[in-house]
């Protein structure tokens, strides 16, 4: 598989170094769907040349980025191109290797469950074969680099191509079963946008089932073991945050880049909720709501880790999805991410309700942002009311995305249990109704 | 969630769709059209109204007094023009400074990417000259223009004098609270972009020219002036933007109640007010009118020099002054006074023009139609679209034998089907992004090999190319999966009506018409075409209903609305010129109408072209 594979990587790469000679590049990296404040190259150039003259970055409300980011581009500044593309060859790699790994270990554990004699008799057909699951992994490596999304984000500069990078090593980590570099990679994460925190459920889920310790609340070793993740997790977040205060020699940074992504002061259209909403608000109830939306993002996690507690990956791709939706300027980078984890359920299709209509109304947003954003902006004739109904439109497709997968993927363990065809107490057909 | 998560109530609509699908299709398509009819009938319509409580009243009493001084300025101006043989830069700059304005110039060059032949022009360098009329006591943020092209030959020389004529009379008035800017601009349309672009310091087109020395704040409105007799029976209004593009409806409303005020004649698309909309020669004028703006909103261009200044999110409308065989003549004097009127109520603006509708159409100039009732008449041809997507989904998820909900798996067949539909996809673009670019790149090989001019060999080889698309290998698809499946085409046209359905919304969402236009000729063909329906016949629907088709008809059918019937040789010649003029606008001024052909709808129609040939 390494061939097509580098084929692959090769063809991506050439459509990215294509686009950056190109003029298309100056045009994107404007776009407010591609980049946002916490993203734009812009901001970073900007903070660069701060620092170069000695001022803090953090001073102005320009720069929002981790001291991290702005010490790594100080030294790579003139190969910024080069490092977009490799962070999304890395993600890209990564992600292979990690459903390699999650495909031989579903196979195995649908062997040992087949050996067992646990499904019953009438649902051979949802069994899969390795034959199906060959190509998956490069399918989810296409996936990801081939997705218009990710490569506007690349072209763009926008530095969500490395929050993507280090949250595939972080689910690669997890993968492999190495607590250390999981605990070390989602830390660097949640320091670069607070969100991935909801992240450590579905890891704890996962080293959990794999080295055999009962997710139990009652159990010591369920405690012992989180503490140890706990302690792990935020040490290397404390080590990170203290190595950025003797980095820049102040705490600047932290209202700068946390205050920035939790208290969101600045409105700039984006594909996300947050922005419309925060323009129409009085000041009086401001505080609410911004509890309101923030807490929303990490409302979903307890609820799904009760019910996903079996299949911590597919509890990694509801979350991705949810701090996709939901955070507080999202881009189309946050999203490729997580729909580069859809040929890995291509399995539940025949399961699917919904996916004609949600495709559809995801196509027809995306050509309709940049439209209503010209009509807005350039030619005066609409305004921001109609750019937010795209937008929602965009935000409901999405959660149908991964509602109908959510509802996909427990039929099948329903009909894994239960039995294919169903049948009444009176022996008749019946049908399966979510109410 | 009900209808999205209840499968029996699904199932039944589902199953309701499929059964009744073509039937469905033919009335909408007919509501549509019948909708769009009856939005020129006057009950469906509303009066005009005004909605910017800063134009409120028109109690302003216009005292301009010196038409006949105008028209002596409009024929000293037609004498330098004669003598210098262009631009007269040295007269116009006294005769501004002599009136108290502050007065610059700028100059411009521009090579056309091939020759113009409607304005005899190939490299074109001009000057604009403007002067700048302080307003005495506020502060220099917001402009009001004034502009009049400079023409060639006996051409709106009397709307440059009236211009000159009202700069007098504003200079001595002490209420201005914008400065007023007098333009006169050379090459019209070219020379307004290259004032336009100086003025905004943008630079979108490639134009060279030299930077404005002199700046009035940001403007507000403008008034383009284009008056070429001594009297006039009737002042038209221009509308029609670049790229569609309409001013704030608040703008037409001004000038038409001036016009009442003030007793002069006014109409729009050059066609008289009527009162008798209940009968049918009525109806018809209504229709008519509506058509007219139909087809110049549709072709994208700007239809007075006012068309680029919409752009930049300033409300400008074109006034020309018509002299028929009437009784009833208004003179200059009549008109200046209108001009005065509207200055000053546009001089009371607190803020942009923005209460009143950006989208609209005019069936007369008392009456329009907004957005609101015209969207449902393309909304019900689009559903066409999405109907026959929905039947193409079922069919193609579905297979013979009865099972639950959604079935097997598209897991095999969509490895193939995926290559046997990128390659047509691929194959269309490639030709549309050929029709983009060929013309301009290969005019001088072109012109070396055969014995036509530069603009013609760009004209005729895009037909060429347009026509060659039609040759195109049917059946790449056998070379990739090796057998043509009945899936095949059904993937393929998902894939074309999605992509049909998404590239005309946004169409019209920019530009109604074009995008009404585009789905009444593209939907029909869209819904209807299969790899089994007759091919001759088809064929030759399909090629009559293309877009190079339609303008052809739409150029004739054109002339017929504004009673200039052509021949066919003069149709012939004419539709070649609309092609030339469409490219060249797209070039000069940034016009979307010519990529937008060639590089979506054209490749969109060749695929359904691909379809119909499906082996």
């Amino acid at each position: 598989m390494a061939a097509p594979l580098t084929l692959l990587l090769i063809v991506a790469v050439t459509i990215r170094a294509a686009l950056y000679r190109s003029s298309l590049a100056e045009l994107i990296a404007e776009r407010v769907e591609v980049v946002s404040p916490l993203t734009a190259w812009k901001r970073v150039v900007e903070g660069l040349a701060l620092l170069d003259l000695g001022v803090s970055p953090y001073s102005g409300d320009v720069f929002h980025e981790t001291p991290l980011i702005i010490y790594l581009f100080h030294f790579l500044v003139d190969y910024a191109e080069i490092t977009f593309m490799l962070a999304d060859v890395i993600t890209a790699v990564a992600l292979y290797i990690t459903v390699k790994d999650y495909n031989k270990q579903v196979f195995r554990k649908q062997k040992f469950a087949l050996e067992a004699d646990r499904y019953p008799a009438d649902c051979l057909e949802l069994i899969r074969s390795p034959k199906e699951m060959y190509y998956i992994p490069l399918k989810v490596a296409m996936f990801y680099l081939l997705n218009p999304f990710t490569i506007l984000s690349c072209v763009a500069k926008s530095t969500c191509g490395l929050n993507n990078a280090v949250l595939s090593l972080f689910i690669l980590s997890t993968i492999k079963g190495n607590v250390l570099l999981s605990a070390i990679f989602l830390s660097l994460a949640t320091y670069q946008s607070i969100y991935p925190l909801t992240l450590c459920a579905p890891a704890l889920l996962y080293f959990m089932q794999r080295l055999y310790i009962p997710v139990n609340v009652r159990r010591a070793s369920f405690w012992w073991f989180i503490v140890q993740f706990a302690f792990m997790y935020l040490g290397s977040l404390f080590v990170i945050i203290c190595l950025s205060f003797f980095l820049l020699g102040s705490w600047d940074y932290l209202p700068s880049v946390y205050g920035f992504i939790l208290s969101v002061p600045d409105l700039t259209p984006n594909i996300g909720l947050f922005w419309y909403f925060f323009a129409e608000m009085f000041e009086h109830f401001r505080l609410f709501f911004l509890c309101v939306f923030q807490i929303n993002v990490f409302f979903y996690t307890i609820p799904l880790s009760i019910k996903l507690k079996e299949h911590p990956v597919f509890l990694v791709f509801m979350q991705l999805a949810v701090i996709a939706i939901f955070k507080s300027t999202p881009t189309v980078g946050d999203i490729a991410l997580y729909m580069a984890f859809l040929p890995v359920w291509s399995h539940l299709h025949r399961f699917l309700r919904n996916i004609f209509l949600v495709s559809c109304v995801l196509l027809a947003c995306s050509a309709l942002f940049p439209v209503l954003w010209h009509l807005w902006i350039y030619a005066g004739s609409a305004n921001s009311n109609f750019y937010y109904a795209i937008t929602l439109l965009f935000n409901v497709a999405q959660i149908l995305l991964v509602s109908d997968y959510f509802y996909a993927f427990l039929r099948r363990e329903h009909h894994l249990t239960y039995g294919l065809y169903l049948k009444k107490k009176d022996g008749s057909e019946a049908t399966l109704i979510l109410k | 969630m009900g209808l999205l998560s209840d499968p029996n109530r699904r199932q039944a609509l589902i199953s309701l769709l499929t059964r009744l699908n073509a039937p469905i299709c033919v009335v909408c398509y007919m509501a549509g059209v019948a909708w769009f009819m009856g939005l020129a009938f006057e009950p469906f319509t509303l009066r005009t109204y005004m909605s910017e409580n800063a134009m409120g009243s028109t109690m302003v009493e216009e005292r301009f007094p010196a038409g006949e001084r105008a028209l002596a300025t409009g024929r000293e101006f037609a004498s330098q023009k004669n003598k210098v043989d262009g631009m007269p830069v040295d007269w116009l700059v006294k005769a501004m400074q002599a009136r108290g304005l502050e007065v610059f110039t700028q100059r411009f060059t521009r090579t056309l990417p091939f020759p113009d032949e409607n304005n005899e022009r190939y490299m074109v360098k001009g000057t604009n000259v403007y002067g700048i009329l302080r307003a005495p006591r506020a502060p220099r943020t917001e402009a009001l223009v004034l502009s009049a092209p400079c023409s060639p030959g006996d051409n709106n020389n009397q709307a440059v004098g009236l211009l000159l004529g009202l700069a007098q009379y504003f200079r001595n008035q002490i209420f201005w609270a914008k400065d007023i800017i007098f333009l006169v601009n050379e090459h019209d349309l070219i020379g307004m972009q290259a004032w336009l672009e100086g003025y905004h310091h943008t630079n979108t087109t490639g134009m060279d020219w030299s930077p404005l020395q002199g700046r009035g704040g940001s403007i507000q409105a403008a008034l383009s002036l284009e008056l070429s007799s001594d009297v006039i029976t009737s002042l038209d209004l221009v509308l029609e933007g670049l790229n569609g593009q309409l001013p704030n409806l608040d703008l037409a409303n001004l000038f038409y109640a001036f016009c009442q005020k003030i007793g002069v004649l006014c109409t729009i698309q050059g066609k008289l007010p009527r009162n008798d909309w209940d009968s049918v020669s009525g109806y018809s004028h209504a229709v008519q009118t509506m058509m007219l703006m139909v087809m110049k909103q549709a072709s994208g261009r700007p239809w007075g020099d006012h068309g680029l200044f919409l752009r930049y999110h300033i409300e400008a409308a074109t006034l020309k002054g018509i002299n028929s065989f009437r009784q009833h003549k208004t003179d200059t004097t009549t008109i200046g006074r209108l001009l005065e009127g509207m200055y000053r109520k546009l001089n009371n603006l607190l803020e942009r023009l923005h209460q009143s509708y950006f989208f609209y159409l005019m069936p007369s100039l008392s009456h329009f139609v907004s957005i609101g009732y015209y969207m449902p008449a393309f909304g019900l041809l689009a559903v066409i679209l999405l109907l026959r997507a929905l039947d193409l989904w079922v069919q193609l998820v579905t297979p013979a034998a009865p099972t639950e909900d959604g079935v097997v798996d598209v897991e095999q067949q969509s490895g193939s089907g995926v290559l046997s539909v990128l390659t047509p996809l691929v194959i269309s673009h490639l030709t549309g992004t050929a029709l983009y670019m060929l013309p301009i790149r290969f005019q001088e090989m072109a012109v070396e090999h055969f014995p036509v001019s530069e603009t013609e060999a760009v004209v005729l080889t895009a037909i060429a190319v347009y026509t060659a698309g039609l040759a195109l290998p049917h059946n790449t698809h056998r070379f990739v999966s090796g057998e043509a499946t009945e899936q095949g085409w059904r993937v393929l046209k998902l894939v074309a009506v999605l992509y049909l359905a998404v590239l005309l919304g946004c169409t019209a969402l920019i530009n109604f018409s074009l995008g009404f236009i585009l789905a009444l000729t593209l939907v029909p063909v869209a819904a209807f075409i299969t790899p089994h329906v007759p091919k001759v016949l088809s064929a030759f629907v399909l090629v009559v209903l293309s877009p190079a088709c339609t303008l052809l008809f739409s150029v004739f059918f054109f002339q017929e609305l504004q009673e200039m019937p052509v021949s066919f040789q003069d149709g012939w010649l004419l539709y070649l010129s609309v092609i030339s003029q469409g490219i060249l606008d797209h070039f000069l001024y940034g016009s979307l109408v010519y990529p937008l052909i060639a590089l979506m709808v054209y490749p969109c129609w060749l695929l359904f072209w691909n379809i119909l040939f499906w082996k």
